[in-house]
């Protein structure tokens, strides 16, 4: 797929891919060897029929295609945009034995894109009226799915967001180079034109709590997401100029900060930015620290290249980009000038030792290896944990060690009755397609629970 | 305007006016370019459905929140948010409010007085023009002392002085509330300290969702890095890095600066007629 040229890209907030000409997605869509038994499905969290799709592309059938889509997926431009399809379906493709496998994730969000340009938009099936009420808290990638899911079953489906946008993840983590909100607000409004009723500012936990929901409603699904940033807890995190990722990206994306002053919000404009960690998030804000005019933007990861848990392309657009790449590096502390602005970072280089708990081999410091790295801003971006409101205030809902929700990751049912979970809530941060994934799941048992009453 | 700079809104949000207590916050948007701002609950009135805030017209958003009339409306308002009040019988407490923490301070001292403690109130101006809520604050106390700094309403000395005349005069006194600048609410903290007088002050660090889930709010307290939007906004003053909490305020003082120059600058000059004439001078 064509792209923005990475010089000129890394100084603005565009989406870096133009996407296919249709000439191009009917090229890629040919590739498609239509195998009797799709292995690209399985590796799906939400099984979407993509040879289904793919065929109908290969034939020009675009509304076609986009049917298909919708029968498994509410959310396609969004998927095909953030999913690790290398690691899901495209690392599934048998063509990935051999060659590149199929684009399928270009393809999604190709037919999206398509549909966004035309003058109606392909309604789902909806199910008859059950007369069952489902309260969904969370509208960020799992709520979305079941409040979708929810009402195609017939339910009448009320979402409840605390942050005055709704998309969660989509819209205050991901960047718009990568995520252009336009999208994420075309795709919430899809949902919402399925008569789900969305109730901005509105934070579960301290207005109503779960139980007065349980009152009104006959399910409840929780989907708060990985909201509560870490820290290493390593002298001067305090330091001005030292952000979380969660803070900096919702400034610049959420607050839209890049566009400041025309919008209120202020962001820090930092020359020499590190950015500590390895995942998405931190290509997001090392990303993000370049359009906000970073001289340079330096990644910082106590693990190597291969143990990056980022998307490859992620990986490979920052690299492009200019991104400066410290592996096997890790920060020990934070030094201010006299005005308590970090000026730099004290780091210890890093070896490879044996496998940890997540099978990738655990980083190990090297003895005396200090050195500074002189930087005027720091954006830490090393994980999230669970958002704690809703479980503070649930007595009977059981939470595991960090504060995730306990449920059963075949139906997203918790310790509490006609109460369902899932997405980073459950799992700890992991990916919008995972949270997803569980949001299917979970809306299919909350459509069996309503219907039975049986728990 | 309850005095210069400071004006009094009444938000019609019936569901959060049901719920907030003494000491939780809101935080609102007045448009779609507009900041999240942080605001103290300073009263409800549940059955009318309406929340109370105070606010002081500081920066640009603030200013731009003042500058709404009666019967206006405003994007976006979520809360209350942050833990409230402890409030219980201490026996005697005394209530401090430094300026526009006056009426963050009254539902406190209200919620003290209507639990039975003995309520002492001391509330500090720069001088005797900026006094606000005197009234109020007097009836919700046993006895309530006005400080000015410079001493033109006749009793000169800041907060601080007026608690330690209260600590001299040989009360038993069980706990102490503060809310208002960082400098005074620490200086409150220093001078219970050595008393080891219970102190609960209310922190104002700058925030972003205020949900907890950016960190920005994030204060050492006891060696503990804590969220003052969740974990807070009160906490024990005699355990607050106060330092870093006020150097963390000054992040953004360049953009905050260059935001209100430019507001000022785009305001129609003149006033009501936009410097057209023929209404104002």
């Amino acid at each position: 797929m064509r792209e923005q040229d990475p010089q000129v890209r890394a100084r603005n907030f565009e989406e870096v891919p133009y996407g296919y000409t249709p000439e191009e997605a009917v090229e890629e869509a040919k590739r498609c060897l239509k195998c009797k038994k799709p292995s690209c499905v399985q590796g799906c969290p939400v099984n979407i029929d993509i040879p289904g799709f793919v065929g109908q592309i290969a034939l020009g059938n675009f509304w076609e295609a986009m049917k298909v889509m919708k029968t498994t997926n509410t959310l396609p431009a969004i998927c095909g945009r953030v999913c690790p399809q290398e690691s899901q379906c495209e690392g599934s493709c048998v063509l990935a034995k051999k060659m590149e496998p199929v684009a399928i994730g270009n393809l999604e969000r190709y037919i999206a894109d398509w549909e966004a340009q035309q003058n109606e938009c392909v309604m789902c099936e909806m199910k008859p009226r059950t007369g069952k009420k489902v309260a969904v808290v969370g509208a960020g990638p799992a709520g979305l799915t079941v409040a979708s899911d929810c009402a195609k079953m017939g339910h009448s489906v009320a979402m409840f967001e605390a942050l005055h946008k709704p998309g969660g993840v989509l819209v205050y983590g991901i960047p718009e180079f990568r995520l252009p909100k336009a999208i994420v607000e075309r795709e919430v409004n899809f949902v919402r034109s399925m008569g789900v009723d969305l109730q901005l500012n509105y934070v579960v936990g301290k207005l109503k709590t779960l139980d007065d929901l349980l009152q009104e409603f006959d399910a409840v699904f929780v989907g708060t997401g990985a909201g509560k940033p870490s820290f290493m807890g390593i002298p001067g995190e305090n330091c001005l100029g030292v952000y979380s990722a969660n803070e900096y990206l919702t400034r610049s994306n959420l607050m839209k900060a890049y566009l400041f002053p025309r919008y209120d919000t202020p962001i820090v404009r930092g020359k020499r930015v590190a950015t500590i960690g390895g995942g998405n998030v931190a290509m997001d804000s090392a990303r993000t620290a370049l359009r906000l005019g970073a001289e340079k933007s330096i990644l910082i990861y106590r693990r190597s290249r291969e143990e990056m848990p980022a998307r490859t392309a992620e990986v490979h657009h920052a690299e492009q980009e200019g991104i400066e790449f410290n592996l096997l590096t890790n920060p020990v502390r934070y030094i201010a000038d006299e005005k308590g602005w970090v000026k730099a970072v004290e780091c210890l280089r890093m070896e490879l030792g044996e496998p940890d708990a997540s099978g990738r081999r655990r980083p190990v410091p090297v003895k005396g290896s200090e050195f500074q790295i002189p930087v005027d801003t720091v954006v830490v971006a090393i994980g999230n944990s669970p958002n704690p409101l809703i479980a503070q205030t649930t007595p009977g809902l059981e939470t595991a060690k960090h504060g995730n929700v306990v449920a059963d990751p075949k139906t997203g049912r918790t310790s509490k009755q006609g109460v369902f979970a899932g997405g980073d809530i459950v799992t700890g941060a992991a990916t919008v397609i995972l949270a997803m994934g569980a949001g299917r799941l979970a809306a299919n048992s909350i459509d069996e629970y309503v219907r039975t009453g049986q728990w | 305007m309850l005095s210069p700079g400071i004006k009094r809104f009444e938000l019609d949000a019936a569901e959060i006016a049901r719920k907030a207590l003494p000491g939780q916050f809101v935080v609102l948007r007045v448009n779609e370019e507009g900041e999240r701002i942080p605001l103290t609950v300073a009263d409800t009135m549940p059955d009318k459905g309406i929340l109370v805030i105070v606010f002081q017209e500081a920066g640009k958003s603030t200013k731009l929140l003042g500058s709404l009339n009666e019967g206006d409306s405003i994007l976006d308002l979520i809360g209350p948010l942050g833990r409230h009040s402890h409030i219980e019988k201490f026996g005697t407490v005394v209530c401090i409010g430094g300026g526009v923490g006056t009426p963050e301070i009254f539902p406190v001292a209200r919620a003290l007085k209507q639990s039975d403690n003995k309520v002492i109130s001391i509330i500090g101006f720069r001088s005797q023009d900026l006094i606000l809520m005197a009234d109020e604050m007097k009836s919700v106390s046993d006895e309530l002392i006005v400080a000015t700094d410079d001493g033109s309403n006749g009793n000169k000395g800041f907060v601080t002085d007026m608690l330690k005349k209260v600590i001299d005069r040989g009360e038993k006194i069980d706990h102490v509330f503060a809310v208002g600048p960082v400098i005074m609410m620490k200086m409150v903290s220093k001078t219970s300290e050595p008393y080891k007088i219970p102190t609960v002050v209310s922190l104002n660090p700058i925030m972003l969702d205020a949900t907890g889930m950016c960190g920005v709010c994030r204060v050492d307290v006891g060696g503990e890095s804590k969220l003052a939007c969740v974990d807070g906004p009160e906490f024990d003053g005699h355990k607050v890095d106060f330092d870093g909490l006020m150097a963390r305020l000054r992040t953004y003082l360049p953009e905050e600066k260059l935001s209100l120059e430019q507001y000022e600058a785009a305001k129609p000059k003149g006033g009501c007629c936009g410097g057209k004439g023929g209404c104002c001078a």
